[in-house]
């Protein structure tokens, strides 16, 4: 910390190396023991943006963000994170960087008010005490200040999770699955405020399972098995996956569903409440598999557009086959 | 039939769950086998209440046959192992103050002549009786025994004919006993100094070990870890708190041996005080290794057990040190509480110097760095 002024506690001026990326890695592996969880993965996010880390359990989502924080080292790859190095700059990137678990990773034995004071103080936030109590008023947790952490609801903890982790004002936000377990009220609440913070200028990096929560970040990347399958604005990631997708209707969704499974040109069948998704890339092999089921008159056919769903159970097919 | 076959299916599949459990749990394993085996070899074999082969000093001003011959009856008798010529005084009583020696025999200058003029002169033999377990029974064994084989090799007494009055002649000398710092045999002036090395020894050790585990067991260590501190930051700011529990500890105990026990303060409480703090720090730091080895709080408590087993047998706390073979006490002098207890005991009871306790302070020192660096080696930045 005994820099010259100019970066002392700041992020070194970045201009002359990508300038607006707040994540720049490339090639990044991660193997524990024969396991390869995260392989030859590369991703830039632009700072100010909400990007959207989806994928399924134990793709490698976690271990992708605790390398870029400096939890975890790469076995292979590079890469930046606000302009400084991953391998060497760890604890550097740590002072700018909020990281919110998974699992509720405050102190329960502490109260709300101390949690957040010892935040201030790790990082040196001046004035630790006031800056907890701005953060208490801020978080609507007034009143509520000397009550221990691990008494607060869900909702409650996850929120107080978030403001110790923007207390010390980070210049990007890894929050991972941040809104799981969360009721739809206080996740629509999460989503205002990570929209507030990065209008502010913060980047945030969130994964989640829920696909509307996708349609909120202004870019996504899907990854699966350890690799990257998409990446970019949720329009493009649709359009990229060339599916063309169709809705039938019928009495009998189930049969329906199996039946349709078995048809060959027809890739992706998805039931949805009284109809059924059906989907593929080739187009013309999809409309012959359909042209079989022309004098089926109990069935309705509507084009369709393909969701993100869709996108990412067409990709996560097509990995699996590549992986076996 | 039915009811008492679901009875015992569902407590079949109980057993079956906690055998599962219980294998996968290997420090549990380790221990319900490791600890039985440790306490049949440390009771079965290191642990002797009737020391033998104590290690003995003597200040011989007169060298002659018949010294020779009372040295050699003195081995002997098995109780007294000479390991030591001091050349005077002053480095006698070094020995003894830092027990190096439990017993310093002097033999003064002219012996053999006083004795062949049938002055019957006497041998003197200090004794360290801080633990009368040690020093008692040796004692007891000098008087009869070398008296006995010395008048039968030198004086030929035993072929004396019957009635001739010479079996029961004055013997041609005696031995003096001192025994020192501890005259009245007082236990609890052995023990309770003791105590204060012991109780430091658990709670420090069990607070540490819980520290870090604690805080990986509830997942509060990788938000720390993300947090801009170091390693070495982490562990000073949890090591210091309870060097001041420790401190208080230390302070309660003794003022509580004083006052209760009449422990009496013969030596420095300054140095006693500075080396206190030493080992409360040595503690400490193995108790923070311990928590970077375990992985969970049951495991840190299972550890700090096993290895408060062979602190609390070997270290001369509850058995005499020297009685045990050796082996036994290159194992003891790995651990704290061996140079401590002689640290407290030499203080409080014999007025030991920093001088006297010098090896035990080094020894002390080399084993509170080693742990320091196991401890900070082992304790990761990273999650890998």
């Amino acid at each position: 910390m005994n820099a010259p002024a100019g970066a002392a506690g700041g992020v070194p001026s970045a201009r002359h190396r990508a300038p607006d990326y707040a994540i720049d890695v490339r090639g990044l592996s991660k193997s524990f023991g024969t396991n390869q969880v995260v392989r030859n993965l590369s991703m830039q996010v632009k700072r100010g943006q909400i990007y959207g880390f989806l994928g399924p359990n134990g793709s490698g989502k976690t271990t992708t963000i605790r390398m870029l924080c400096g939890l975890l080292t790469p076995d292979q790859g590079t890469g930046t994170c606000l302009g400084l190095d991953i391998l060497t700059q760890g604890r550097a990137i740590r002072r700018h960087v909020g990281y919110m678990t998974q699992k509720f990773s405050l102190y329960a034995d502490l109260s709300v008010r101390e949690n957040l004071e010892f935040v201030a103080r790790i990082y040196g936030v001046p004035h630790a005490d006031e800056a907890a109590r701005e953060a208490i008023v801020a978080l609507g947790l007034e009143g509520r200040e000397r009550q221990l952490a691990g008494d607060l609801s869900g909702g409650w903890k996850q929120r107080l999770a978030l403001g110790a982790c923007i207390l010390p004002q980070p210049k990007l936000l890894l929050l991972d699955e941040p809104t799981a377990g969360v009721d739809p009220k206080a996740r629509r609440e999460f989503w205002a405020q990570i929209h507030d913070l990065a209008a502010g200028g913060v980047t945030v990096l969130v994964s989640t399972h829920y696909m509307d929560e996708a349609e909120r970040c202004h870019e996504i990347a899907y990854i699966a098995y350890g690799e990257l399958l998409a990446q970019g604005t949720v329009e493009s990631v649709v359009t990229a996956s060339a599916l063309h997708m169709w809705r039938v209707t019928g009495p009998d969704p189930a049969a329906l569903t199996r039946e349709l499974m078995e048809t060959p040109g027809i890739e992706l069948v998805a039931p949805f409440g009284t109809s059924v998704h059906v989907g593929g890339r080739d187009r013309a092999a999809l409309d012959i598999a359909i042209a079989r089921f022309a004098g089926r008159e109990e069935l309705v056919w509507r084009p369709d557009r393909a969701s993100l769903e869709d996108v990412f159970i067409d990709l996560i097919n097509r990995s699996r086959d590549n992986f076996r | 039939m039915k009811g008492v076959a679901g009875f015992l299916r569902r407590i079949g599949a109980m057993i079956r769950k906690e055998f599962i459990q219980l294998m996968r749990d290997r420090v549990s394993f380790a221990a319900m086998v490791s600890i039985p085996l440790l306490q049949l070899i440390l009771f079965g074999y290191a642990i002797n209440t009737t020391p033998r082969h104590l290690p003995t000093a003597v200040l011989a001003y007169d060298n002659s046959a018949l010294t020779r011959s009372i040295l050699a009856a003195i081995e002997n008798t098995k109780y007294f192992s000479i390991t030591r010529h001091p050349v005077n005084e002053a480095e006698a009583e070094h020995l003894l103050r830092s027990g190096q020696v439990l017993f310093v025999v002097e033999i003064p200058a002219g012996f053999e002549r006083a004795v062949r003029r049938g002055e019957s002169p006497a041998l003197l033999v200090s004794a360290d009786a801080t633990d009368p377990v040690a020093s008692t029974s040796a004692l007891a064994a000098l008087g009869r025994l070398v008296e006995t084989s010395v008048r039968r090799e030198r004086f030929n007494l035993d072929d004396a004919p019957e009635g001739s009055g010479l079996e029961k002649a004055p013997p041609p000398f005696e031995f003096r006993t001192h025994p020192r710092y501890n005259p009245a045999a007082v236990t609890q002036l052995n023990i309770v100094p003791g105590l204060l090395g012991t109780i430091l020894t658990m709670t420090m050790l069990i607070f540490t070990a819980l520290s870090v585990t604690r805080e990986i067991e509830r997942g509060t260590m990788e938000t720390l870890l993300a947090m801009p501190i170091r390693p070495v930051e982490i562990m000073v700011g949890k090591i210091a708190p309870y060097v001041m529990v420790g401190a208080m500890q230390a302070a309660m105990i003794l003022g509580a041996a004083v006052l209760l026990f009449n422990v009496p303060v013969v030596g420095n409480l300054a140095l006693l005080t500075v080396l206190t703090g030493l080992f409360i720090l040595t503690n400490l730091s193995i108790g923070y290794t311990f928590s970077t080895l375990a992985q969970n709080q049951l495991q840190a408590v299972q550890m700090t057990f096993m290895y408060f087993l062979p602190n609390i047998l070997l270290s001369g706390f509850m058995f005499p040190f020297a009685g045990m073979p050796v082996w036994a006490q290159w194992v003891a002098e790995t651990l704290p509480l061996t140079h401590y207890l002689r640290m407290v005991r030499g203080i409080l009871l014999k007025g030991a110097t920093s001088a006297d306790l010098v090896q035990d302070i080094l020894g002390l020192a080399i084993i509170m760095l080693v742990a320091m660096v196991i401890a900070v080696k082992r304790f990761r930045q990273t999650l890998d």
